[in-house]
């Protein structure tokens, strides 16, 4: 009869809120045991000195000052997108449809450089191109909004079918301006005259970029913030019931948040076609419109934590391509490293929201 | 020895969440052929307690002897099979299936599938312990109360004899409560042990054969209820006397303030939620609202509030300062603000509705206020000199101004909320089951708000639930059945039955 009560082997209990450096240190410990895991995983399967891979990576996202500013013009260009996606996010509206509004903003601003380009001198050529690229994301962000507030309409489905429509209508303009003829792509856009071309500010290339995309960034953070919109947005994410009842206009917020959001990932198309490219394509988004989602709420929407989220997966990205050219290695082993990771990153929020106790250990008092 | 006697035995028992200690070395025996009470405040612990002898919790220190043994509970499944069983206060049925099925669910079963023997059981356990049920009858075809007889008669198809019920009686009726507490005086006599958890002390003054009581997680007492009274258990699970006596002054030269007339709401589905409902509320008066549930009372406030679509009638407010009347039909809740119109809603879903959960009680002060000022930019700093003010006049507990207020225990929620709707200075005040879930001592300080802004000129109306309540607080009492005003009678006399017949029948008992 002397039944010894067992208890249970680990139990999952609830953390205190903790110290903000407690909670940076468990992220950087999960960063390093990510990479402990990736160094096993390169050994086993590649065979490869894993420190000389991490080299390699450093290299390809670092390794000549050519090479450093690519990755800030797409840590810019992912931030943008992720700074566009934030307000539509925090209203929890789940706008997946970044992809299409960045395709349909290139194909404004690639349509200005091609009609436009021998007729204005080249401010009025980004200008013309800033106010074409918002509008046609605006109107790709609007049209979902639009269904969901007067409709209640689910704007996951419809703005990822808003992608399909945007990658039709990009194969048509591609097929439409192709250059040279027959070759089935755009190639470089008005390659002698430049125009259209985001100009070198001190003499580097991607300055403006940098200055655009900050500027968004920090203009994105006091609006969510401090605005009287910005509470809106949020009140109608935490609860539309509570948006009704205090009289905020629920659809208006709706609309006029998703003008917000498109108009941004569009401006986001025209960075990579203006400011990057020079061309455009169906890849010209190239699956940053859903990457850039992982950045927003990685984030929860704070602009400036965004900075870092973009950097990290954009280092990820070129450090990969790297050693698959270096290494001779396919695609998947580097996708694997990224996706370690980003699986360690994700799995650190965890540890800091939970604690385990384990059989035998008695609480503190 | 005493201790074989005992059905449950819990020792030391300790559970911490985070840095909130819920129990704190609780010690507490249950006995079968007993009615036991646990009572205490919101947040004393009574529930987690009992979570952690069915199952949903692990205790982090302690020990839990069941029949003399003593047992680890890690599931609902273990406490199941030491016949534990708890009936929770939210409940867990799946609406399409029936009574039946819905009793059998998750029970391991052999062989083929006979309803027939199921049904037989069912009714079995009915007859002999007085429930009312019918086993094919559909869960979205029952009321509240038949629901939680499912839930009872769930927890005994199982062969529980150890039956721990939270708060079983918040969503009945009087006559329902009655009905319910002679099943449980069956079940005891039938040598069950029965808890039941509670903060009303008429409850267990009439049920319970002892009473247990918690504060603050603290074990407090354990009396037998005949050697005790009700200030005697509000002491122990306050830690000092109350008055239980609420005020209710005379209201002071009552002038019509609200005038409804006729008023037809429809849902969407097109089902009649109230019909040609008509009422006056008057200033400086306290208007109750009584009826079961659902029937028409949320709709009712809504309409009001300009949240609620309605079909047809009227809903007419005079302006105490300019004497103007001005029709509030058809309005948004922005409009009604905009045309002066001081108009204060607690509703019921506080967390859901009145106050945004995951927000600080700064930002939540300002869900009210914050498109006053021609700036694009939030005033931050008005809403923050308020929640510190709220903070301090109504005692909120909380750790600072700046905690989300979804952390926050009930009563403070609710402080948060009335301190912010009364705030702004209305001259109607709705309030929907403002002390639903709340401790003795957090209703009192609201009794005691809702008393001020009376006497202070505003026309108050109170949906309640608690009859006790509405006959002591109110000046006068308005009472819905279905849908319709069944009477409006003087809150002052009014007889608690009379209140209760009129609730289930229209026009109560002279309508027979």
């Amino acid at each position: 009869m002397n039944h010894k009560a067992t208890e249970p082997f680990v139990r999952i209990t609830k953390r205190d809120e903790i110290a903000a450096w407690r909670g940076w240190l468990i992220r950087l410990t999960s960063l390093v045991l990510a990479l402990a895991v990736c160094a096993v995983v390169i050994y086993v399967i590649v065979k490869l000195n894993p420190l000389k891979v991490y080299g390699a990576m450093w290299e390809g996202a670092f390794g000549s000052s050519k090479r450093s500013w690519v990755t800030l013009r797409d840590t810019m260009m992912m931030l943008c997108i992720g700074v566009g996606l934030a307000p539509a996010f925090k209203m929890r509206f789940w706008n997946i449809g970044a992809e299409g509004q960045i395709l349909v903003g290139g194909i404004a601003t690639a349509a200005v450089m091609i009609y436009c380009g021998n007729l204005m001198p080249t401010w009025a050529l980004l200008l013309t191109s800033f106010v074409a690229s918002c509008a046609a994301g605006a109107l790709w962000g609007v049209v979902p909004a639009y269904f969901k507030a007067r409709f209640k309409t689910n704007e996951t489905l419809f703005t990822l079918m808003m992608n399909y429509v945007a990658i039709q209508l990009t194969s048509y303009c591609v097929a439409l301006w192709e250059n040279p003829y027959g070759s089935n792509t755009v190639g470089v856009i008005n390659q002698q005259t430049k125009a259209g071309w985001f100009p070198p500010l001190f003499e580097q290339q991607y300055v403006l970029n940098v200055v655009l995309v900050m500027v968004l960034a920090v203009t994105m953070y006091v609006y969510l913030r401090y605005s009287k919109h910005g509470y809106e947005i949020a009140v109608v994410g935490e609860s539309e019931r509570t948006a009704r009842y205090v009289g905020i206009s629920v659809r208006r917020v709706i609309i006029r948040t998703m003008t917000i959001s498109g108009a941004i990932c569009g401006l986001a198309g025209f960075l990579a076609v203006s400011g990057a490219s020079h061309t455009i394509s169906t890849s010209t988004a190239g699956g940053r419109g859903f990457t850039a989602i992982i950045v927003a709420w990685l984030a929860k929407f704070n602009t400036f934590v965004m900075i870092l989220i973009a950097a990290l997966l954009v280092f990820l990205e070129k450090g990969a391509m790297q050693i698959a050219s270096q290494y001779n290695l396919n695609d998947y082993a580097s996708q694997m490293i990224t996706g370690i990771i980003l699986f360690f990153i994700l799995g650190s929020e965890f540890f800091i929201n939970y604690r385990l106790v384990f059989r035998g250990k008695k609480e503190a008092k | 020895m005493e201790s074989d006697e005992a059905a449950v035995r819990m020792r030391d028992i300790t559970k911490t969440f985070g840095s909130t200690i819920a129990n704190d070395h609780v010690c507490l025996e249950i006995y079968r052929g007993e009615i036991l009470s646990l009572l205490g405040e919101n947040g004393s612990g009574k529930t987690t307690l009992m979570n952690m002898l069915s199952g949903i919790y692990y205790p982090d220190a302690g020990q839990i002897i069941v029949d003399g043994r003593e047992v680890s509970i890690r599931s609902p499944k273990d406490a199941y099979d030491l016949r534990i069983g708890m009936i929770h206060q939210h409940f867990k049925l799946v609406d399409v299936l029936t009574a039946a099925e819905n009793i059998i669910l998750g029970m391991p079963a052999e062989g083929r599938l006979d309803m027939k023997v199921i049904d037989e059981k069912i009714r079995e356990i009915s007859s002999l312990y007085g429930f009312d049920v019918d086993p094919k009858q559909k869960v979205y075809d029952m009321s509240v109360s038949q629901k939680q007889t499912v839930e009872i008669v769930k927890v005994l198809y199982r062969g529980a004899d150890i039956l721990i019920l939270d708060e079983p009686t918040a969503v009945l009726t009087p006559q329902e409560t009655d009905k319910l507490f002679t099943v449980l005086r069956n079940m005891k006599n039938d040598g069950k042990a029965v808890v039941i958890i509670t903060h009303k002390l008429h409850e267990v003054e009439e049920i319970s054969d002892r009473v247990v009581v918690l504060r603050r997680g603290r074990f407090i007492g354990d009396v037998a209820t005949k050697d005790t009274n009700a200030a005697e258990m509000t002491n122990m699970m306050v830690g000092r006397s109350v008055s239980l006596n609420i005020e209710r002054p005379e209201p002071k030269d009552p002038q019509p303030r609200l005038l409804v007339t006729d008023l037809t709401v429809r849902d969407i589905d097109g089902v009649s939620k109230l019909s040609n409902v008509s009422f006056t509320a008057n200033s400086g008066e306290i208007l109750g609202v009584a009826g079961i549930s659902g029937c028409g009372q949320k709709e009712l406030l809504e309409a009001i509030a300009g949240l609620q679509p309605v079909e047809s009638g009227s809903i007419s407010y005079f302006d105490p300062n300019s004497g103007r009347q001005i029709e509030l039909l058809g309005r948004t809740p922005h409009d009604i603000c905009n045309m002066g119109v001081a108009l204060s809603f607690v509703p019921e879903d506080r967390l859901g509705m009145g106050l945004v959960g995951n927000m600080d009680l700064s930002d939540n002060m300002m869900l009210r206020s914050f498109r006053c000022g021609k700036s694009v930019f939030t005033d931050r700093k008005k809403p923050h000199e308020l929640a510190e003010h709220v903070v301090e006049e109504l005692e909120v507990n909380t750790p600072g101004v700046s905690t989300p207020v979804r952390k926050l225990s009930g009563g403070n929620v609710q402080k948060v909320l009335v301190g912010r709707e009364i705030s702004s200075a209305p001259t109607v005040l709705m309030t929907a089951y403002a002390v639903r879930g709340l401790d003795i001592n957090s209703s009192y300080t609201i009794y005691d708000l809702i008393n001020r802004q009376k006497e202070a000129g505003v026309a108050v109306i109170f949906v309640g639930e608690d009859l006790d309540v509405l006959l002591e607080l109110c000046d006068r009492i308005l009472v819905l059945c279905g849908g319709q005003v069944s009477g409006i009678v003087p809150g002052r006399g009014a007889d608690k039955r009379g209140v209760g017949m009129m609730m289930t029948r229209l026009g109560g008992e002279a309508a027979k």
